[in-house]
């Protein structure tokens, strides 16, 4: 209840987070994961890759010709559909690895997490351990803190620019973007793509932080929902933690495991550290919550802490809730006998065994026949009938091929393409005709389908057949 | 001991039904600055955009700020240069230019070459179809029907493959330039109401259509006499004349008289029997030259020719 005379705050002030660094495996595991990120991500468009067609880039999505280069994979808009695959995958993928492990995801691999990651080592680095950076968030304003703030903050600027220019090109020819940005050359879709990323790069990393994961992600959210009692998660051991009395700091009397235990205490020396190293700033001693990313930092914070005290390890650990709240706990493990994982993981091999055979068996040619159906058919002076078709050939190849079109179940000479010699189609291109068919009275009447068959040229290329209507009755 | 200092929730004091609280809580402040962004973000719009409307008229932001600048084509053909404050209909008119200019470059082509390397070349092709289409739909589907199907009685198929008035190129460009009056003079003033029904039989038995074979003789005698002197127009073989787009009758293909629609016989001997009787003068397709450009007329030539049935 409000007490009188208080003032009513209309906004909340955000409470920056100070994290501590820490050693440990967690910390191992993330800071490889960042590597490993970071050198696909900044590496992957300057690695070359000798192409007929295009730019020699290995990863290039390059929207103008409308074509995705993905090493020896070229993706057309006509294969949209791997796309939606490729999303049901990732959710999937998700789902999985959520109902297994909790929100690893967010604590280990998300981009979120790795660039704050990145900037809180950046501030470690200028501004030292956590009391000094919270000392000189303290302190007033003078050329020590400029100094120092100031050049932390220019720093991940720096390196949101460097993220930008590196996302920009993965769609353009990298040297030749860079070369030109630099010159005040490039396509202004280019500046303005380095401008926007460069300040929510920074802004997400370097200023709203953690904020963006409890305010504005939804994953963080829906996650939530795969969480089952059997799901490991980063938790604290609230009842070898507390024991009958709760927490108590190291003082005389309360030193070795046995006199706490004696006292009725339990393991948690209350040290706070597991608080300090939190990216979020939470307690994970109040259970389970919303905000944790289960990076797992406070299990090395509290291991140390094990360690330096001699007690054993794992008073915050990866385990279920079931777990922890049955009468003889076991050691933490996977429980991946459960409907909802099994169902996840045999949806996450369905699907990816369907995307590699659709793209393992994609045709080099792709043949879209199209019947004009205004008007269906036409009779002519001697009384046959000729239909028309739109004939849509696209080249999936790098180099310029020649195709041939004829016609199966009817005769031959019942094709008529004008006065069109052959159909030269480009690499990576697409090219539109059209074809006449006629056929004669008796023919037409007995015709309902028939195909067409386009032949490339290039030596044991295999035909593509299609098959196509043929209407004479209305 | 988290490092977000929690308190409880405040909230207004007002208590309803023994328990029933008003949260206070405080807005996020990044949310707070985003709304106050929203008003800086208006008034700088106002400074660009149009925006207020006051009485008949409205503000245009600040002139010369944001103004569009296009290439117009007055009422005598000149071009002139306007600058307006921004608007959709200038930039509508921009985009159109650009457009026009991007397809320059593909009308210039197909005009400056001829008609068989045009029809030849795959790529000139596909640009010709989708043109000319557009062409098409916009001044000659209103006569020949979206599809070129055309209508009997109305405006001629140019799907098919008979051309009253020749399938050449050079055919189909004078006709889309010069148009073309067809016109036949009515019989039922030369003769007797029998002949014409005998003429008639004498038409639909050329098309391989039910007849009076005893009808058709006698009619087929009075197409090449001098009295009816049909054979004047339609030519001794009754296969028409190009130039004067006299019809073909030995044909199946029916122009003025929906013949294959009707399946009964006197029905279809009464359709056939009115055009003699009355004859036409409906078969008129106008001058285009006034109205569309060299370079369209020539593109639109090709796709007739090339893209529907010309030719043959």
């Amino acid at each position: 209840m409000q007490s009188a005379g208080e003032k009513i705050h209309i906004y909340h002030k955000h409470i920056p987070i100070v994290t501590r660094s820490v050693k440990g495996g967690f910390r191992n595991f993330k800071t490889a994961v960042l590597i490993l990120a970071y050198s696909v991500y900044f590496l992957l468009p300057w690695l070359p890759w000798a192409r007929n067609s295009a730019a020699d880039q290995a990863i290039m999505f390059d929207l103008e010709s409308r074509r995705f280069f993905i090493f020896d994979l070229i993706v057309y808009p006509q294969d949209i559909f791997w796309l939606a695959m490729l999303l049901f995958i990732a959710a999937a993928l998700l789902f999985f690895v959520t109902g297994l492990l909790g929100r690893a995801w967010c604590g280990f691999f998300c981009f979120q997490t790795l660039w704050s990651d990145l900037f809180i080592m950046i501030e470690h680095w200028i501004q030292g351990e956590r009391p000094a950076r919270i000392r000189l968030q303290k302190q007033p304003w003078n050329v020590e803190k400029v100094l120092k703030i100031g050049s932390s903050h220019a720093l991940m600027m720096l390196v949101s620019f460097w993220t930008a220019v590196t996302f920009a090109t993965y769609f353009t020819y990298a040297p030749e973007f860079v070369q030109h940005f630099f010159s005040g050359t490039a396509a202004s879709g280019g500046y303005l793509t380095v401008v926007i990323l460069s300040v929510t790069t920074y802004l997400a990393g370097g200023v709203v932080r953690e904020q963006i994961c409890t305010l504005a992600c939804p994953y963080a959210r829906f996650q939530g929902v795969m969480y089952e009692a059997d799901t490991l998660a980063v938790s604290y051991d609230a009842r070898r933690g507390e024991g009958d009395k709760g927490r108590a700091l190291p003082s005389a009397g309360l030193k070795t495991r046995e006199e706490r235990q004696a006292a009725g205490h339990g393991d948690c020396i209350d040290c706070g550290f597991c608080v300090q190293v939190c990216p979020t700033g939470i307690d994970i001693r109040n259970g389970l919550q919303y905000q944790c990313i289960s990076c797992g930092l406070c299990i090395d914070a509290c291991n140390n802490i094990m360690d330096s005290v001699g007690y054993p390890r794992g008073l915050i650990r990866y385990d279920s809730e079931q777990n922890l709240n049955s009468e003889k706990p076991h050691e933490p493990r996977l429980e991946w006998k459960r409907l909802k994982v099994i169902g996840y993981a045999a949806a996450l091999i369905v699907m990816s065994s369907m995307l590699f055979y659709n793209i393992g068996t994609r045709s080099d040619t792709e043949v879209n026949v199209q019947q004009v159906r205004q008007p269906l058919f036409i009779m002519l002076s001697d009384g046959s009938f000729r239909n028309r078709y739109q004939i849509h050939i696209v080249n999936k190849t790098e180099h310029d091929e020649v195709y041939k079109l004829s016609v199966r179940d009817i005769p031959e000479s019942a094709l008529d393409m004008g006065s069109l010699p052959e159909l030269n189609v480009h690499a990576g291109k697409a090219l539109s005709v059209n074809a006449k068919v006629n056929l004669s009275s008796e023919l037409a009447e007995s015709t309902h389908e028939f195909h067409f068959v386009i032949t490339p040229s290039e030596q044991n290329a295999e035909p593509v057949v299609v098959e196509a209507h043929f209407n004479s009755q209305r | 001991m988290s490092q977000d200092t929690k308190k409880a929730p405040t909230t207004t004091g007002h208590v309803w039904d023994d328990d029933l609280q008003e949260l206070t809580n405080p807005l996020p402040r990044w949310w707070l600055y985003g709304f106050y962004i929203t008003f800086a973000f208006a008034v700088i719009y106002w400074m660009f955009y149009p925006a207020w409307p006051i009485g008949s008229t409205y503000t245009k932001g600040i002139p010369g700020l944001n103004s569009v600048t296009y290439t117009a084509t007055t009422v005598d053909g000149s071009e002139v240069q306007k600058t307006t404050h921004w608007n959709m209909r200038s930039k509508l008119m921009v985009e159109m230019n650009e457009l026009h200019a991007a397809q320059k470059q593909w009308f210039d082509k197909v005009a400056s070459m001829p008609y068989e390397a045009v029809s030849k070349d795959a790529d000139l092709m596909q640009f010709v179809n989708s043109a000319g289409k557009t062409l098409f739909s916009d001044n000659c589907a209103p006569c020949h029907q979206s599809g070129a199907q055309g209508k009997i009685g109305f405006a001629p198929n140019l799907t098919d493959d008979y051309w009253q008035y020749g399938g050449t190129y050079e055919k189909i460009h004078e006709t889309i330039v010069g148009g073309r009056r067809g016109y036949m003079p009515p019989f039922k003033e030369v003769v007797s109401e029998e002949e014409i029904a005998q003429v008639a039989n004498y038409v639909l038995s050329m098309s391989g259509e039910p007849n009076d074979e005893s009808a058709a003789k006698a009619g087929q005698a009075l197409f090449h006499s001098d009295k009816a002197g049909c054979y004047i127009c339609h030519g001794p073989d009754a296969k028409g004349r190009i130039e004067l787009g006299s019809a073909n009758l030995t044909d199946k293909i029916w122009l003025w008289a929906n013949v294959p629609a009707e399946k009964d016989a006197a029905a279809k001997l009464k359709l056939v029997e009115g055009v003699i009787s009355g004859g036409l003068a409906r078969g008129v397709m106008p001058v285009w030259s006034t109205r569309l450009k060299p370079d369209q007329i020539k593109l639109l030539t090709v796709y007739v020719h090339d893209s529907l049935g010309g030719g043959k």
